[in-house]
């Protein structure tokens, strides 16, 4: 049963391969994003994102969204690798 | 072994230097030396020759220089190419003394590019503008038909980062010289959404060399994996700045000083590397004195890296990389810690302040560098540093342009190679018997929103 999901999930990201990529002169360090996905997005000590550059997984597939469509200044994207 | 990559096949020896010649030429001097501009009449038909010829970009990226133009020649509509000769590196001079000594060749090799691209516009970007021996060049050019496209002359403003290419594209355009995020690339959507062709004022004078030699004449010179020659800009340790044509592989140690009144190397201009100088040793292990024949024991070897040359390949294994061509030899009487401290406080101040972490943390780097090149610097400094220019850089990466990166391998290579120095100021001593600067900078950094365009 495990198994079958993991397979799953692996093929998904597989799929789908979308990364979060910041636009840094774009972002104004506001914050949201990482607080809305801290799986994925940390702050530096100034307060502008720091992104896992790996494909974002399935599980964390509408927080990735949500995160996109909060930032204020339009500066995070999912991008197709 | 990278001595097969740097060893020339059997070949005619090159005959350098191919781009400049003894004293400025007009344009009867240069088309009694070249013949005339050898147009292909078609799109598209010179790209093959550069293919084969391995060029690459002279600017600093060396990205293969036939890739650009195909992508440019593929787009459909308006395009543009741009020669830019916006060195904005203070310490180069090689665009500068091409463009003067050899406008003609340079203009050759736009008009080249913008045939092979398919482009009805042509740029030329300099920080000097239109200078008389430019303006001669195209009057010149213009009175004889040579120029099926017309040139623009735009001056870059006296910014670090006027020639990086979106900036450019930027300027051209109307606006601040300032980088933008990419992609798209301006290969795609350059000038007013036209694709654009941004080559350097030196890869143009190649490309247009090429057009009439063949990409095997090309190769004659440098390394199999990166022909051709290159202009540098040498400094030696006596102080003394001049412009060199190498072959790309040239050993440094021909063009830079490695004796006792050296130091360090700086290699790559102030987006380069500080290398140490080659140790003789390690490259001819001596045998100990009693022991008679050396032993050489399989897997205790350590191999030593090759002497430094002048070419990627080569210099990666150093973490360096040729750039634009600027090579130093700093004197052994200064302090390198304060020669990069001034260095990294002028790419900070050349900082374009887009991006969060280039505009927080190049400040914060060059002032710890000035305290670490001061004495009895604070401890926490240190780590500081670290956590900015280390492994895991809190900057490096994290940029619209590569001016972040840049500056962190410069700063990252001077903590390295001048690791003894740090100690030394940390008991409040310092080496250097010449407090005098020898890195150039600009005189003034520029500070007001007017400076950008």
């Amino acid at each position: 049963m495990t198994d079958t999901k993991e397979t799953k999930e692996t093929k998904a990201a597989k799929e789908t391969k979308e990364t979060l990529v910041v636009n840094p002169i774009d972002c104004t360090g506001h914050g949201v994003c990482a607080e809305l996905l801290p799986e994925l997005i940390s702050a530096d000590e100034w307060g502008y994102p720091i992104v896992d550059p790996r494909p974002v997984p399935p599980q964390l597939d509408r927080e990735a969204r949500r995160a996109v469509a909060a930032c204020p200044a339009l500066a995070l994207k999912l991008m197709r690798r | 072994m990278t001595a097969t990559v740097n060893e020339p096949a059997t070949r005619q020896a090159a005959t350098l230097p191919r781009l400049l010649p003894a004293a400025p030429e007009d344009l009867r001097g240069h088309l009694a030396r070249y013949g005339p501009t050898p147009y292909r009449g078609q799109t598209g038909l010179l790209i093959d020759d550069i293919e084969a010829s391995g060029l690459t970009g002279r600017g600093g990226a060396a990205f293969p220089v036939y890739r650009k133009l195909a992508i440019v020649a593929q787009a459909r509509g308006r395009k543009v190419v741009v020669a830019n000769g916006a060195e904005s590196e203070p310490a180069s001079r090689k665009d500068e003394l091409l463009l003067r000594a050899a406008p003609n060749l340079v203009l050759d090799g736009l008009q080249l590019a913008a045939e092979a691209t398919g482009a009805t516009e042509a740029h030329l970007y300099t920080h000097h503008g239109a200078t008389p021996e430019i303006l001669r060049a195209l009057a010149e050019r213009a009175a004889a038909g040579l120029d099926p496209v017309r040139v623009t002359i735009t001056q870059a403003p006296p910014r670090f980062l006027a020639g990086q290419e979106s900036a450019l594209v930027n300027r051209l355009g109307g606006g601040p010289a300032r980088p933008t995020f990419q992609p798209p690339r301006v290969t795609e959507r350059g000038l007013h959404g036209a694709p654009t062709l941004v080559q350097n004022v030196e890869t143009l004078a190649h490309i247009a060399l090429i057009a009439r030699y063949g990409p095997r004449w090309f190769r004659a010179a440098g390394t199999s994996a990166e022909p051709g020659s290159m202009l540098t800009t040498v400094y030696s340790s006596d102080g003394r700045c001049r412009v060199v044509e190498a072959e790309i592989g040239t050993p440094l140690a021909t063009l830079l000083s490695s004796g006792s009144q050296t130091r360090a190397w700086l290699v790559g201009g102030y987006h380069g590397t500080w290398l140490p100088l080659p140790q003789p040793t390690a490259l001819t292990p001596a045998a100990p004195a009693r022991s008679g024949p050396a032993l050489t024991v399989p897997g205790l070897t350590v191999p030593a890296l090759d002497a430094p040359t002048l070419d990627n390949a080569t210099l990666r294994k150093y973490g360096a990389a040729v750039g634009a061509g600027v090579l130093a030899a700093l004197p052994s009487d200064r302090c390198g810690l304060a020669e990069a401290a001034r260095v990294a406080g002028y790419l900070a101040a050349e900082s374009a302040g887009q991006c969060g972490p280039c505009l927080n943390g190049l400040p914060r780097i060059a002032a710890a560098l000035a305290e670490l090149a001061g004495p009895r610097p604070r401890r926490q400094v240190r780590a500081d540093v670290e956590r900015w220019v280390g492994p895991q850089s809190l900057v490096e990466g994290r940029g619209a342009c590569h001016h972040p990166d840049g500056t962190v391998r410069f700063v990252r290579s001077a903590l390295t190679v001048f690791a003894p120095e740090l100690s030394r100021h940390e008991k409040g001593q310092c080496s250097a018997t010449n407090h005098r600067p020898f890195l150039p900078l600009p005189d003034g950094i520029p500070t007001s929103e007017d400076d950008w365009t």
